[in-house]
């Protein structure tokens, strides 16, 4: 045990993958439809009927490189 | 613990997300103002020609046209839009991608070799910069108002994330075959071989997709050029700025961590 505290940090500890799981599952998904409505929503296709999202984010979509209209 | 890295890497695609910004306002909305100016004056020029060739209803025609011209602006106005609405975008943008990039460092870290947290970072900060913004750009550059036909909106948008998508995967191939390798042949070697096979890929890639050409002929240059560079420059400020700020961060809580070297006991 006193070895490894003094001992430099050479291997970093991988985090188990069944803790990871849940957190890759719904925070990527989260992330993703943020991306979405940033992005393309009310472009090429659109959840929400009228333009509102489209204008609103119109610079940061043309600046951010996505295909604006 | 995944929990603490994600936090950080939203907090720190937030702060990425801010920076942006100010490269945005400052050397991208000139050239957006030049753009929808450069628009308007073509809408301008056809309504007069329409006019020119229904000379008797001319008035009715053009106070129509006006109309419309104005409720399209009318639902955000451009204060807001190059404000308010670029500052969200940019912003929810930085924070989402610092969050899938969090969840992605969570993954690798401790899987990837005798890699410190805050070269990971670093190492995985350049890998989207170059495969969902640099590469595709390379192909479907960013394009200010007045360039683009909104008719094929679809079409476009459909080949911009298929480019992202075929560069992501490519790149994940290459590393894992430039790993495999390096273990044979070297580190170098491994990497050069990597390299070659992900620009290999790329360029085969790029020369099949169709190109798309819809950049107005009377377009100004300089204003495109420049627009492309504001683009360029905040993207690579967001994930220089995310990289560096996330490994300062990761570093700290997992030192935090290994402070108590056991991690099992401590992990929730």
């Amino acid at each position: 045990m006193a070895h490894a505290v003094t001992a430099p940090v050479s291997r970093p500890a991988a985090i188990p993958v069944r803790e990871l799981l849940p957190w890759l599952v719904f925070g990527g998904l989260l992330m993703l439809l943020a991306l979405y409505f940033v992005g393309a929503e009310q472009g090429a296709t659109a959840i929400f009927s009228g333009m509102y999202v489209h204008e609103f984010t119109h610079d940061g979509r043309h600046l951010l490189g996505f295909p604006c209209h | 613990m995944v929990r603490d890295l994600l936090i950080r890497g939203m907090l720190a695609g937030l702060v990425a997300g801010l920076l942006a910004f100010g490269v945005a306002k400052v050397f991208g909305e000139p050239q957006v103002d030049r753009a929808i100016a450069f628009e308007e004056q073509h809408a301008q020029a056809e309504t007069a020609a329409h006019q020119r060739d229904q000379a008797a209803t001319a008035r009715q025609e053009s106070a129509a046209a006006h109309e419309h011209g104005a409720e399209e602006e009318g639902l955000v106005s451009r204060k807001v839009q190059s404000t308010l609405g670029l500052l969200t975008a940019v912003i929810v943008y930085g924070a989402a991608m610092g969050g899938l990039f969090a969840l992605a460092f969570a993954s690798l870290y401790g899987r990837v070799g005798e890699v410190g947290p805050r070269l990971l970072a670093l190492l995985l900060a350049v890998a989207p910069f170059a495969a969902i913004y640099f590469v595709p750009s390379l192909k479907y550059p960013a394009n200010p108002p007045a360039v683009g036909d909104g008719a094929t909106i679809g079409y476009r948008t459909g080949l911009f994330f298929l480019m992202m998508l075929i560069s992501l995967g490519a790149l994940v191939f290459a590393v894992a075959m430039g790993r495999r390798l390096a273990e044979r042949h070297g580190g170098l070697n491994g990497t050069l071989a990597g390299a070659g096979l992900f620009i290999a890929i790329i360029a085969i890639a790029q020369l099949v997709l169709p190109a798309i050409d819809e950049v107005p002929a009377d377009f100004p240059a300089l204003v495109l050029w420049k627009f492309r560079m504001a683009s360029l420059g905040l993207q690579a400020l967001m994930w220089a700025s995310l990289g560096l700020l996330f490994g300062l961060l990761a570093e700290r809580r997992l030192k935090a961590q290994d402070g108590f070297a056991q991690r099992s006991l401590r992990s929730p």
